[in-house]
């Protein structure tokens, strides 16, 4: 999502204090190692992880090269593909994967896991209230108007009590690490997130393309998430279900995720459906079957709220079901997401996630936001007009890097255009520093270089709260790059979150 | 299980079949053709008339040469019954209900596809000595129906699955029948020459079904061969075995006894099984192999679709109408993939 060299972070706390130390001492190739930071690596060249460098660095870079084709090769054979067009090949892409793990210290990742905790318990509680009473807007800690005026706001939840307070199943947070070497929360992904099926065909993969490397490692297993998603959806069944059926919704095979809604089902046995297969009817959702139709409880829908029920949302949707939010009103059926969450990862809300924290939980973030300047905050919106060309501007309703603006490597006219966008309609839009993003040796060709990655943890909630450990690490293929989206170049990592 | 599901798993099997029957019939072809030297396109073009598939040929070949006629029935992409075609409309299909099958179903599954594929982008090679690729074939086609026997609990989508495939197979091996009547019948003074008996064996071999014939026949004789294809018992491959195993399949999914009947679909497939079962060569002979073949095929056709009214097409209820663009991608009915290729005339 982010490019360009780390610049001047006007907001971001205790700044590059390693990195100035390192230049003063080390002269100037040292600030240029300096100024990522690199998972395996310190800023010394020494090995954060000896255990696992020790195993990967006896390794020929050849022989991971060799590796690195056969991953490819069973990629291929297994189907793991994510991105599909209909029958044309040229449009299925094998899902991108290399080889060498993505390490992640077991102390920091307790402080990941506490910090993910805490911040997805606040935004349920947050969504619980806003589509309720609105405590929160009526003592003014959020201007009722951003919340109004969010497009992912939906009123047609307003008063609706999903079971357990849970509005968010499944979370996907995007996190970075910055050249300071902290973790920042990047964005909260609460409608669909996707992802979490190539985080276990990674791991399936590394076990059987690198098996030397497992051994003597103790790495937390992730084996268990379609279990444990399974159970957050039962467990947040309607109350008077005694023994729920779930099933997982998909806009079908044409979807980019399509593999992803296809294997949750399988691994956790349950039906995948498309909108045609199911039904309304008194206010009641019922599958079609061989053998007439049969009730449904659960829906783990991988359909954005716009399209999920023509009845309620956009009329022209022949993915949803209509009728779907009549049944769910009602209390018959757990939509998994609910509807309504986006407002919680507008990119507005997002600036107030840590006064959202300290509102209900009383407690101080565990993880930083990376600080954002609100283009509706006439104040904010001045600094971003005459700074654009050091920050990157986000729309703050899209997702998936559509409609950014990276200043520093951006056209002058480019620069206008936005400006120009952003004086009309500043709600629309945030504004945050560059950042950094980390490093991990990768493969390319026959050699391991540095290449920018991100990552993406994802969290249960059901009767508990449940980070899977680790995520996805995506990394950016292309020398410099920090887009790290498969669609456009990027690759994916096994995460390893090493036990002591 | 759910009727979208059911009809994706019929037409998986039965796309899986149509493919290692397309190589069986150019693999018989190739045989028959080397005692024919003169009448290649004779015989070429009967493969065609046999398969229902001329009209779609001569859209884009001049002439039923080998080359033309094998290119046609393995790699193009214009014909929805060539191998590849097929193989991509049964990966579709597992692609679809992949949450369904076991992962080494698909990968199989999707292996066979990408062989073929790969086979595809270097036709002209593979045209210059097809063997070794319809072998392929055949293999990868056992290798999935090997996986599913090992692999699948014996559900209802088992069922959906072998009911696909028999009535897929029972159509072919009619058909294959339907390419050796089509050369040797209008000149009967061959029977019980040596070329015919080769003829018979070639075709024989390539239902894979000389070794079980030899033992249970002895000698080749035209009419125990037919007999052998059609009415045997106990031959997996034979049209009498494949409609009583779908008969049973259909009553293990419906629940209903082997007498009477509930739905128009064991309707249909029952009288098709017990003709079959009480049936005698003479009477196929007599009446004409061809007419018989044909009238088979019409029936196999109408079971096909009496399984799809009563399992797969339950109305669904007040559907809006089809309306605009939409971010999301649309789902298509695999329905709508599979009936283009369901129905293969018989000219």
């Amino acid at each position: 999502m982010y490019c360009g060299k780390a610049l001047e972070l006007p907001r971001l706390s205790a700044a590059p204090a390693i990195y100035a130390r390192m230049s003063n001492s080390q002269g100037k190739v040292v600030q240029k190692i300096a100024a990522t930071f690199d998972e395996l690596r310190d800023y010394y060249g020494y090995p954060r992880h000896p255990a696992l460098s020790e195993c990967l660095s006896t390794m020929d870079p050849k022989l991971l090269a060799e590796r690195q084709r056969y991953a490819e090769q069973e990629l291929l054979e297994m189907g793991i593909t994510f991105a599909v067009y209909g029958h044309d090949d040229g449009t299925e892409k094998i899902w991108p994967f290399d080889v060498v793990p993505r390490p992640v210290p077991w102390i920091e990742w307790q402080h990941v896991e506490a910090g993910l905790k805490q911040r997805i318990k606040a935004l349920n509680l947050f969504l619980d209230d806003i589509y309720s009473e609105g405590r929160i807007l009526k003592e003014g800690l959020i201007p009722a108007e951003l919340i109004r005026t969010a497009k992912t706001f939906r009123p047609e939840c307003m008063g609706i009590k999903p079971p357990g307070g849970v509005w968010t199943h499944v979370t996907g947070t995007d996190l970075v690490r910055h050249s300071d070497g902290t973790i920042y929360v990047l964005e909260d992904n609460l409608r669909c997130p996707s992802g979490v099926s190539y985080v276990l065909e990674n791991r399936e993969i590394m076990k059987r393309v690198l098996p030397e490397v497992f051994y003597g490692s103790a790495i937390a297993s992730i084996e268990d998430y379609p279990e444990r998603l399974l159970e957050t959806l039962l467990k947040t069944a309607p109350p008077h279900v005694t023994s729920p059926t779930a099933v997982v919704l998909t806009p079908g095979i044409y979807n980019s995720a399509y593999f992803e809604h296809s294997f949750l089902a399988q691994q956790m046995g349950i039906e995948l459906v498309t909108g045609p297969d199911l039904f309304v009817d008194n206010d009641v959702v019922w599958m079609k079957t061989t053998r007439g139709p049969r009730r449904v409880d659960v829906i783990y829908r991988r359909i954005d709220d716009d399209f999920i029920d023509p009845e309620c949302f956009r009329k022209d949707s022949m993915l949803g079901v209509p009728g779907l939010m009549r049944a769910y009103r009602k209390g018959n059926v757990t939509l998994a997401n609910a509807p309504g969450t986006g407002v919680a990862d507008d990119k507005a809300v997002y600036a107030y996630v840590p006064k959202i924290i300290r509102f209900y939980l009383d407690e101080e973030a565990i993880l930083p936001n990376v600080p954002t300047y609100l283009c509706s905050n006439p104040s904010d919106c001045k600094y971003v007009l005459e700074h654009l060309h050091e920050l990157v501007v986000k729309p703050t309703n899209e997702s998936g890097g559509y409609g950014i603006l990276m200043g520093p490597t951006a056209s002058e006219a480019d620069r206008k255009k936005c400006a120009e966008a952003i004086a009309q309609d500043p709600r629309n839009y945030i504004a945050q520093p560059m950042l950094t993003l980390s490093t991990v040796p990768t493969i390319v060709g026959t050699s391991l270089e540095p290449r920018h990655v991100d990552l993406r943890p994802f969290i249960l909630y059901g009767e508990e709260l449940f980070v899977l450990p680790g995520g996805l690490t995506r990394v950016a293929l292309k020398e410099g790059s920090m887009i790290v989206n498969s669609s456009q170049g990027g690759g994916s990592k096994d995460t390893w979150v090493l036990l002591q | 299980m759910l009727c979208r599901v059911a009809n994706s798993v019929f037409w998986m099997s039965r796309y899986l079949e149509r493919a290692e029957n397309a190589a069986r019939f150019i693999d018989v072809t190739s045989a028959i053709a080397l005692g024919y030297r003169g009448l290649e396109e004779t015989l070429w073009s009967s493969l065609l008339h046999a398969g229902g598939d001329v009209e779609t040929f001569h859209k884009s070949y001049p002439v039923a040469s080998r080359e033309n006629v094998t290119r046609f029935l393995l790699f193009d992409r214009a014909n929805p019954n060539s191998v590849l075609s097929c193989l991509g409309s049964a990966r579709e299909n597992a692609r679809s209900i992949r949450e369904n099958l076991t992962t080494p179903m698909w990968e199989a599954v999707n292996r066979f596809y990408l062989r073929v594929r790969s086979a595809a982008a270097e036709a002209d090679q593979v045209l210059g000595q097809p063997h070794p690729f319809l072998e392929r074939i055949k293999r990868s086609a056992h290798q999935v129906q090997g996986v599913t026997l090992a692999t699948w609990s014996r559900g209802e989508a088992w069922q959906f699955y072998s009911m696909g495939s028999l009535l897929e197979r029972a159509d072919k091996t009619s058909r294959i029948l339907d390419v050796k009547y089509f050369i040797l019948l209008p000149d009967a003074s061959h029977i019980g020459t040596a070329v015919d008996v080769v003829q018979w064996a070639a075709l024989l071999e390539s239902t894979s079904a000389l070794q079980m014939y030899r033992r249970a026949s002895g000698r080749i004789e035209p009419g125990r061969v037919v007999e052998f294809l059609v009415l045997n018992a106990k031959f997996p491959r034979s049209v009498r075995f494949c409609v009583s195993q779908a008969d049973i399949s259909l009553r293990a999914i419906t629940g209903s006894p082997a007498q009477g009947f509930s739905n128009r679909a064991e309707q249909l497939l029952g009288q098709l099984s017990s003709q079959l079962s009480y049936a005698q060569v003479s009477d196929i002979i007599d009446g004409g192999l061809h007419e018989f073949v044909d009238n088979l095929q019409m029936r196999l056709n109408g079971i096909g679709d009496a399984i799809g009214e009563t399992f797969f097409r339950i109305a669904p209820v007040d559907r809006q109408p089809a309306a605009a663009s939409q971010s999301q991608s649309l789902t298509k009915t695999p329905a709508v993939v599979s009936t283009v290729a369901a129905k293969t005339s018989v000219p």
